[in-house]
């Protein structure tokens, strides 16, 4: 069953009260659509163009008030909500995952168990492109990869299209709009476009489910996925846990064992 | 027209030596792994072959995403106050389209209304604009629909368009005359058969704006607004790379010794933008964040200052990351029933 | 034509705090004095303006000026203690100095109302605005016909201007009803007790040739406005003023803008009439 007929399927029976998914938009790019009448469903699309993670709109105030949610999700989409279980951030029974595969077909994923076995059978590899930029960094000397960073992020202009794509950044106070204290400069000079993304980086470690969202929506086309792709491998490297791999998580970052190593700090 | 010529696509080398020799920098659209930005060019290879329009506006030439407004030193009972120079690099913007010349009148029209900008006007006092008319737009450019055009002058102190062998050239202010001065020899009388509307993109009116803007008023509480912004994600980045946006924010960085306050480019969109520190809200919704952009443009600019806040350039649906379609949403508000 | 000269609309003033007055808990006056002398010569407002003051380090925060165009030489502002830079301006002492950038706004019309009767309501903190429109009026007091205010706060301690309350108290052409809220009264208060809105009702004011000036938090401002209105009060006779997160002041950088109108320029007063015509956005 393709993703028209099963959207249709679940309005029809009142299984989900609106389903998030892709219709086509300007210049044939794809956008989040919602539909919400099973007579619209023939809108939506899922394609190579589907990129967007709509795992992000779960935790939307005005997604959640329409009801229980359908998404149409990528591997990186279901990770994302598994991950939003883990942080308590939405409920198994809000939620339902279509994983779309290849050939367009629709498999619903309606509980953590699920989503879980079914991401254990996908392959989804990060993407040739960003998977060389990310090899060509590792090459790099710290002073080249410094200068690389510094050079990417004099551009940013602090839209912060970023931080509103990610599904992991849903702090109704995001950390840059505290002033007491200002924690990171918010204008958008060296200081203040360095700081925001390294603490960005920082504090989605271990948490980024690795869907791009952010350097998509750059509207100045800085790698910035690439920050957090690194530090979600680090900790992964560091602690053996992914981001998204279960509803059940210790985060490795603030979870305590009386194995750990410290001699980092001896 | 008296002030038409012809300029050769080689001149261009002429023309820029010239405008560098007269000591201004020039900014102009360059190409970067698929982004075209305005960026400083010493010839006219550098500048982009192909570029329709940049990812961001020209505005960050009169009005930057952070400006010093002062700055103070401080000691005990005692303030120093250090009002900034005005530095204003003398600057051309070459190659920038009529939408984005046009909305240096929007920017003027804040910025000067009731009190008069000195950062502003000290930059706009040193640029000049050499803008190139359109011919192609894509799905995003709605200029026509707010009175502007592929070959619109407004805003534009010489306006090229392209044609065989070079362009023809509108000399059209004081500041273009002064450009054509310091090269005259490459400005020859345009042909008498030269039309330059047979060489524009075509781009046709997709809804009827002071109707739109007539409706306004009654549509304030329509669900529109709510059904447009779903997918709306609160960024700024339509704010950002918009010609006419202007809304800012001030900033202070300072401590027991001095500081600065500094002005920074800032967003409706924000949930922040007018919450106060009581905790009230006064748009809690990114509904009424949305209509809001929409209202500002389209209703309270022609209120207070008699021109839009929108020149149709189609930056935000093209920077949005959920493909906000600013043209396709107002030919909806223009539909909707109530 | 060249700018490159034009003043800086954003260089404040500097201003020596010559005085602080703790009001209540979190709230405090400042009388602030111009450190340059022909800054106060040619500084004049008008009753309602305000201004952006800062803290230096901190920040700007919007005030009302709280004292009497009538008295030359100082401002006052009142604030409570709420953020970043509230929190800075309420760490100084006397002798520092702080910014001060205004006056901005738009004004009461108090020419218009010769001969009037005038009616203040107003509860908390929100007496500072409308204490600059009593004090310059009383400083003008033949002009005008009754005055009467009526304010109201949580307890007895909230009560700001207490020094000033008791002034207008003792005089005989001013009547002021004072009221806490039930719980708020403190031994030996004489005042009474009740919120500001059912006060105001049991008072029953005269429409006739009164002017209203009504400030206060919202739900008070939400209840009072109907007692009024069934007491015939014209939607042009009730004055209020607006409280908006500003930046600029000065209409340009969009924060304030409420429908058709730029608090900072078309306001902070308006009267029942104009608001009326303002979406509920503020």
């Amino acid at each position: 069953m393709d993703v028209n007929e099963k959207a249709k399927q679940l309005l029809e029976a009142g299984t989900v009260q609106a389903v998030a998914g892709f219709q086509t938009g300007t210049r044939g790019v794809r956008r989040p659509v919602f539909l919400r009448r099973a007579e619209d469903t023939g809108r939506m699309v899922f394609d190579p163009g589907c990129r967007q993670n709509l795992a992000q709109y779960a935790t939307r105030t005005p997604v959640k008030r329409l009801g229980r949610l359908a998404l149409t999700l990528r591997p990186s989409g279901i990770r994302a909500l598994l991950q939003l279980m883990a942080e308590r951030q939405i409920q198994e029974p809000d939620v339902l995952a279509l994983a779309v595969d290849p050939d367009g077909q629709v498999t619903e994923l309606a509980t953590a168990e699920a989503m879980e076995a079914h991401l254990a059978l996908t392959a989804d590899p990060i993407p040739a492109e960003d998977q060389a930029l990310m090899d060509r960094l590792d090459r790099m000397t710290r002073a080249e990869r410094w200068a690389f960073w510094r050079n990417e992020l004099s551009r940013c202009i602090k839209c912060y299209a970023c931080r509103s794509s990610c599904p992991m950044c849903y702090c109704g106070q995001c950390t840059m709009d505290c002033n007491r204290p200002q924690w990171v400069p918010p204008p958008s000079h060296g200081l203040g476009n360095l700081e925001y993304h390294m603490v960005r980086a920082m504090h989605l470690a271990g948490r980024c489910v690795r869907c791009g969202d952010c350097g998509r929506a750059c509207p100045v086309g800085i790698p910035i996925h690439l920050l957090t792709f690194h530090t979600e491998a680090a900790v992964q490297a560091q602690f053996g846990q992914r981001a998204g791999a279960s509803a059940k998580l210790d985060y490795a970052l603030s979870t305590f064992r009386p194995d750990d190593q410290e001699t980092f700090i001896r | 027209m008296a002030n038409l010529y012809q300029l050769s696509s080689t001149s261009l080398d002429a023309l820029f030596a010239a405008l560098r020799a007269d000591g201004r920098r020039i900014l102009a659209p360059t190409d970067r792994d698929g982004h075209s930005e305005l960026n400083p060019v010493q010839t006219p290879a550098d500048v982009a072959r192909d570029c329709m329009q940049t990812t961001l506006s020209a505005k960050g030439a009169v009005f930057p995403k952070v400006e010093q407004l002062l700055g103070y030193r401080l000691a005990p009972g005692q303030v120093q106050l250090a009002d900034p120079e005005r530095r204003a690099e003398p600057t051309v913007l070459f190659g920038i389209r009529p939408c984005e010349a046009a909305g240096f009148q929007a920017l003027d029209a804040v910025f000067n209304w009731d009190t008069r900008d000195a950062f502003f006007n000290a930059r706009m006092a040193n640029l000049a604009v050499i803008a190139m008319s359109c011919t192609r737009s894509d799905e995003a450019c709605f200029c026509t629909s707010v009175g502007g055009g592929p070959g619109a002058t407004g805003g534009s102190d010489i306006l090229l368009t392209p044609t065989a062998g070079g362009y023809l050239a509108e000399v059209l202010s004081d500041r273009g005359r002064a450009i054509q001065a310091l090269a005259p020899e490459l400005f020859s009388p345009a042909p008498a058969d030269a039309h330059k509307a047979d060489l524009l993109a075509q781009v046709p009116v997709a809804f009827d704006q002071p109707a739109l803007t007539a409706k306004l008023p009654a549509l304030f509480d329509s669900p529109l607004w709510e059904e447009q912004s779903l997918r709306c994600l609160g960024c700024g980045a339509c704010a950002f790379v918009c010609p006419t946006c202007v809304c800012f924010d001030i900033q202070e960085e300072g401590d027991k010794q001095g500081g600065r306050r500094l002005r920074t480019w800032d967003a409706c969109g924000f949930s922040q933008f007018t919450l106060h520190a009581s905790g009230h809200n006064p748009r809690p919704t990114q509904a009424a964040r949305w209509r809001q952009r929409v209202y500002h443009k389209f209703s309270i600019y022609p209120d207070r200052y008699g021109q839009l806040g929108c020149v149709g350039c189609g930056k935000c649906t093209r920077a949005c990351p959920v493909d906000m379609n600013l043209r396709e949403h107002l030919l909806q508000a223009s539909q909707a029933q109530r | 034509m060249s700018d490159t000269n034009a003043s800086n609309l954003y260089l404040p003033h500097l201003m020596r705090i010559a005085a602080i007055t703790d009001e209540a808990p979190g709230v405090r006056t400042f009388r602030l004095e111009f450190v340059d002398p022909a800054a106060a010569d040619a500084f004049s407002y008008h009753t309602g303006q305000f201004g952006l003051y800062s803290a230096f380090g901190e920040g700007e925060s919007t005030f009302c000026i709280a004292s009497s165009p009538t008295r030359k030489g100082y401002i006052e502002c009142t604030f409570r203690e709420v953020g970043r830079v509230t929190a800075g301006l309420a760490d100084k002492e006397v002798g520092d100095i702080v910014g001060f950038r205004g006056p901005y706004g738009n004004t009461f019309p108090i020419e218009d109302w010769q001969g009037r009767n005038l009616l203040f309501i107003t509860g908390g903190i929100a007496l500072p605005p409308l204490r600059s429109v009593i004090c310059n009026c009383l400083d003008l007091r033949e002009q005008f016909g009754d005055i009467t205010i009526v304010y109201g706060a949580r307890t007895v301690n909230d009560l700001v201007y207490k020094a000033e309350l008791q002034a207008w108290q003792e005089r005989p052409d001013v009547n002021l009803v004072l009221t806490v809220d039930p719980g708020g009264e403190a031994p030996g208060w004489t005042g009474k007790v009740g919120f500001v809105p059912p006060v105001v009702e049991q008072l029953a004011p005269s429409p006739d040739h009164t002017i209203a000036l009504v400030c206060g938090p919202p739900i008070m401002i939400k209840l009072t406005m109907p007692i009024l209105a069934r007491l015939g009060f014209a939607p042009s006779s009730i004055f209020t003023t607006l409280e908006n997160r500003m930046k600029c002041g000065l209409g340009k950088c969009g924060r304030c803008n409420t429908g058709k109108s730029y608090v900072c320029k078309d306001g902070p007063v308006y009267t029942l009439e104009q608001l009326g015509q303002l979406p509920a956005e503020y």
